[in-house]
């Protein structure tokens, strides 16, 4: 059973509520495996997607988990122009309550936003990524795909590697992994990843090459360009040159390694063509698995008593 | 208070006979397939299959089916089912599957089975095979193979030990304090 | 109107009596002070002459009221240097009325209002209309801070010596600091023909670079920009520096940390004439607080962490920060219900305050006398008013404190329209129960 009414992030899990998304998730991908891939557990509820930054892949993979489970799905996209007034959030919510929803799935550029609305209504809060705080069903996904390839968690050497300081998916899988027993790699400039996270037991490498050396699984962020023009890094290119994923660093790491990356990819920048839709990638496979652990989110956070 | 109603032997004898019985009525092992319900009748189907393959020296496909996502009572049970998996490895299109499960009783469960597998394929047709039928259905649903039947009362409840969880085979009747037991199938 | 308030421990650092003793006010000041000696020595002397109803020990009164203060502590009227009570322009967050109940109700009776108001208070009219309100609406003494610049844009000097003259007792930009040096140190040699303390808001913006709470390992965690404890310090020793350069009078606002306090004490020890406040948040609570995102615990300079809060405690007991102001910083409570790095700054303190700086001496940080010294005697020393005393011939502000007496903070009740605390629940222990201000009681 899960302890509380949302999911606002890692850090609001326990490891035992963690393990029991993920064993439900296996069940729920069981569900997309076949061609009805619907089953009525949630049948008659309400899901309203309140995305206040713009995503079509996570607000996608949402819709069609909820929709999986019978729900029905209301999308409110919020025009940007409220957001910088910052005009009515709570109102908005109060709205979107007030129209019966059961579940609001909110993705915001302010850190902490999910908290403030899971305090104010009734509905189930699930954070699809609040500011530079967390992204939590990004890193259950992960975790997901990394113990149904390498069965396990715990003792493994998993490397993320970018732009840790804003990226919220960083953080929720250093929480995350670190959480079920992994020993954690943080990999890129120095002016991205913030030096006191080895407060929290994560090992940081400025040079690409030392950090990948026998890792058994590589996360690959997103690197954000509009962050080249504010002091963080001189230019793609040079970190492209320095943190770049190329066939020659890869083969550093374990020649089992799998190469994960939450998406959407600039190729050749980050990450090249060849690694990205090669053997070792299970870019696409955390696609599917991200449907079935929000599917296991949202039944499990349906089975708490208010 | 609990009374033994099935001890080791008795189950095997039990499996044993159905078993034969399930070969007979499919007059043999072609397009039959087994089903175990999560989470009492997954072993069960493992046996049968077992004692069905040592008869016929043929293998029959074995599945497993959770049914916690179909369950007509999910709003009002204290406790959220859990999810386990469903794992059938095989087209069941125009198989006759037979479902297996530990206790019979109000029939729901089997109503949630039926739904679940409808969702899964179109099998030829369902039977239903179970160790135990203790009676009190709530809706139209008959065993085709019954291990024992046991008349109880609602004050009591049923349990089926396996040794694949680790105690041995054996099948307890307990009365309970409430009624509440049926929501424990 | 005569009052007289007997048997109270009078605590006053400005005559250095931590005594015994009744104190009668008329005519809205301060008629005398009898301490237990001289009582004694009186009714010795005087055994006959003694009437116990009247106010006075020579001749009979009976239009007195009688206070009895027994078992409870009587201490001059509190002075905050530091509110904002954001009349003008801002009174859906607070009025001048309803800041200076608040301010009453804590045990303060002088308080000292901001400029970043709307209009800023940059010139005498708006000076002018602050006194005028206060005068009509006010219950207690209203002192306004003007701004050092126009619009509190750091580019020009605002009429400095013109708002003296309306009334002002100190200069301030604050809520922002002034980033152009070259005007700092203007201000500070300009403000040398009048007299008067340059309050600094020190606060390097290029660094703390729109943070919203302290800078470190919280601040990575919950996602919020932090503003780095160096952002302060650099300042703080830039403002020093343009002081000693100067020879203007220099005033630290709301000083929150360790090396914010190191710098100070090392200028204090060169000689540089500086003086620093802190609030009781800095001495009572961490950056912890802000988890959950908490906007009532979103202050500017943020709550810091807990060598900060020790190292401000220490810079109390040594001397290096002269006083303890409040910083009452009132807003709606819609501002404050939404997203955190959007929610203004600020913590309505004026209602706990004095609890809260209470427990520093209940845990021997500061003696009581050098508690009052901090909130009554430094403030008005600094402003130079004739305030904070309890001497013959000053106005009569009393405050009488009942030092055992427990409550539990409820953010809802405050009087003022700032419900934003992030002590609402505490237990706290000591407070005013009779606050008297220019001899008009006021009671609750």
């Amino acid at each position: 059973m899960l302890n509380n009414k949302d999911l606002l992030g890692i850090k609001e899990l326990s490891v035992e509520e963690i393990n029991l998304i993920l064993d439900t998730a296996a069940g729920f991908k069981d569900v997309l495996g076949r061609d009805i891939k619907k089953v009525p557990a949630l049948r008659g509820k309400t899901t309203v997607n309140l995305f206040f930054e713009p995503s079509t892949r996570t607000r996608t993979s949402f819709e069609l988990a909820a929709k999986r489970l019978s729900t029905d799905v209301i999308n409110f996209s919020v025009p940007t122009s409220s957001v910088v007034k910052g005009e009515g959030l709570i109102d908005t919510a109060l709205t979107v309550q007030a129209l019966g929803a059961d579940f609001i799935i909110i993705r915001h550029a302010s850190s902490g936003v999910p908290h403030l609305l899971a305090k104010n209504l009734n509905a189930s809060v699930i954070n699809a990524g609040d500011g530079t705080n967390e992204h939590p069903t990004q890193a259950l996904l992960d975790a997901f795909t990394i113990q149904e390839k390498k069965g396990k968690i715990a003792g493994l050497e998993i490397a993320i590697v970018g732009d840790i300081m804003h990226s919220r998916v960083a953080k929720s899988n250093i929480y995350c992994l670190t959480a079920l027993g992994a020993n954690v790699r943080l990999i890129g400039p120095p002016t991205l990843i913030p030096e006191n996270l080895k407060a929290m037991g994560v090992s940081l490498f400025h040079n690409m090459e030392d950090g990948l050396k026998g890792v058994d699984v590589l996360i690959m962020l997103r690197i954000q360009l509009e962050r080249q023009g504010k002091g963080f890094f001189p230019s793609t290119d040079e970190y492209s040159k320095n943190w770049g994923l190329t066939l020659e660093r890869l083969s550093l790491a374990k020649e089992d390694v799998i190469v994960m990356h939450p998406g959407p990819m600039n190729r050749g920048i980050e990450i090249v063509s060849e690694i990205a839709d090669g053997p070792r990638s299970v870019i696409l496979e955390q696609v599917t698995n991200g449907i079935a652990v929000r599917m296991s989110v949202m039944y499990l956070l349906s089975g708490v008593k208010r | 208070m609990s009374k033994e109603l099935m001890n080791k032997k008795d189950l095997d004898r039990a499996l044993t006979r159905m078993a034969h019985e399930i070969i007979e009525k499919n007059k043999g092992t072609s397009r039959l397939c087994l089903i175990g319900i999560q989470r009492g009748g997954v072993y069960l189907a493992q046996r049968l299959a077992a004692k069905i393959q040592e008869i016929e020296k043929k293998e029959i496909p074995l599945g497993s089916l959770d049914i916690a996502l179909y369950r007509d009572d999910l709003n009002i049970r204290k406790q959220q089912p859990v999810v386990r998996r469903t794992e059938i490895p095989f087209e069941v299109n125009d198989l006759k599957i037979v479902l297996v499960d530990d206790v019979l009783f109000t029939g729901r469960s089997i109503r949630s089975a039926m739904d679940a597998l409808m969702d899964i394929g179109r099998p030829a047709s369902i039977q239903l095979a179970v160790l135990i039928d203790r009676g009190h259905r709530e809706l139209p649903i008959k065993a085709d193979y019954v291990g024992k039947n046991i008349p109880t009362s609602l004050r009591e409840t049923v349990e089926v030990q396996m040794e694949e969880e680790g105690v041995e085979d054996r099948v307890t009747l307990r009365k309970s304090e409430s009624v509440e037991g049926k929501g424990a199938e | 109107m005569r009052i007289r308030i007997q048997n109270g421990r009078i605590i006053d650092p400005s005559q250095g009596l931590d005594t015994i003793g009744d104190i009668l006010i008329e005519d809205g000041k301060i008629k005398e002070v009898i301490t237990q000696k001289s009582k004694q020595k009186l009714h010795d002397k005087n055994k006959d002459l003694i009437n116990r109803k009247s106010c006075t020990l020579d001749g009979v009164s009976d239009d007195c009221r009688i206070i009895d203060a027994r078992d409870k502590i009587l201490i001059p009227g509190l002075v905050d240097m530091h509110v904002h009570l954001r009349e003008p322009g801002f009174e859906h967050k607070e009025t001048i009325r309803t800041g200076t109940m608040a301010a009453v109700k804590g045990g303060f009776t002088t308080v000292c209002c901001m400029p970043n108001t709307f209009p800023v208070n940059d010139n005498a009219s708006v000076t002018e209309f602050i006194k005028r309100k206060a005068s009509q609406e006010g219950y207690c003494t209203v002192l306004p801070i003007g701004a050092i610049t126009k619009g509190q844009n750091g580019e020009e000097l605002a009429e400095i010596g013109t708002m003296r003259k309306e009334g002002c007792v100190a200069f301030s930009d604050d809520g922002q600091p002034v980033m152009n040096s070259l005007i700092m140190r203007r201000a500070l040699e300009y403000s040398k023909a009048f007299n008067v303390p340059v309050i600094s808001h020190s606060e390097d913006l290029s660094l703390s670079e729109g943070g919203v709470m302290n800078e470190g390992l919280l601040s990575v965690t919950l996602g919020l920009r932090g503003s780095p404890a160096e952002a302060e310090q650099i300042m703080i020793f830039r403002d020093i520096v343009l002081a000693e350069l100067t020879g203007g009078k220099l005033h630290i606002a709301h000083v929150s940390t360790k090396g914010s306090v190191d710098v100070i004490r090392n200028a204090k020890k060169r000689g540089v004439n500086v003086t620093a406040e802190t609030c009781p948040h800095y001495f009572s609570i961490t950056e912890d607080s802000v988890k959950g995102y908490d906007t009532d615990a979103k202050v500017n300079p943020p709550l810091r962490t807990a060598q900060d809060v020790e190292a401000i405690k220490d810079g109390l007991r040594d001397g290096t920060i002269d006083v303890i102001a409040t910083d009452h910083a009132p807003h709606h409570r819609d501002e404050k219900l939404r997203e955190f790095d959007m929610a203004p700054s600020g913590i309505s303190g004026l209602e706990t305050a004095f609890s809260l700086s209470m427990r520093l001496v209940g845990s021997h940080i500061l003696t009581f006398s050098q508690l009052i010294e901090k909130m009554a005697l430094n403030p008005a020393r600094i402003l130079q008013i004739d305030k904070g005393t309890l001497g013959v011939g000053s106005d009569a502000d009393v405050v009488i404190i009942d030092e055992k007496k427990e409550y539990t903070v409820e953010s809802q009740k405050f009087i003022s329209k700032g419900k934003n605390t992030p002590f609402n629940g505490w237990g706290l222990r000591g407070m005013p129960v009779i606050t008297i201000y220019k001899g008009k009681v006021y009671e609750w």
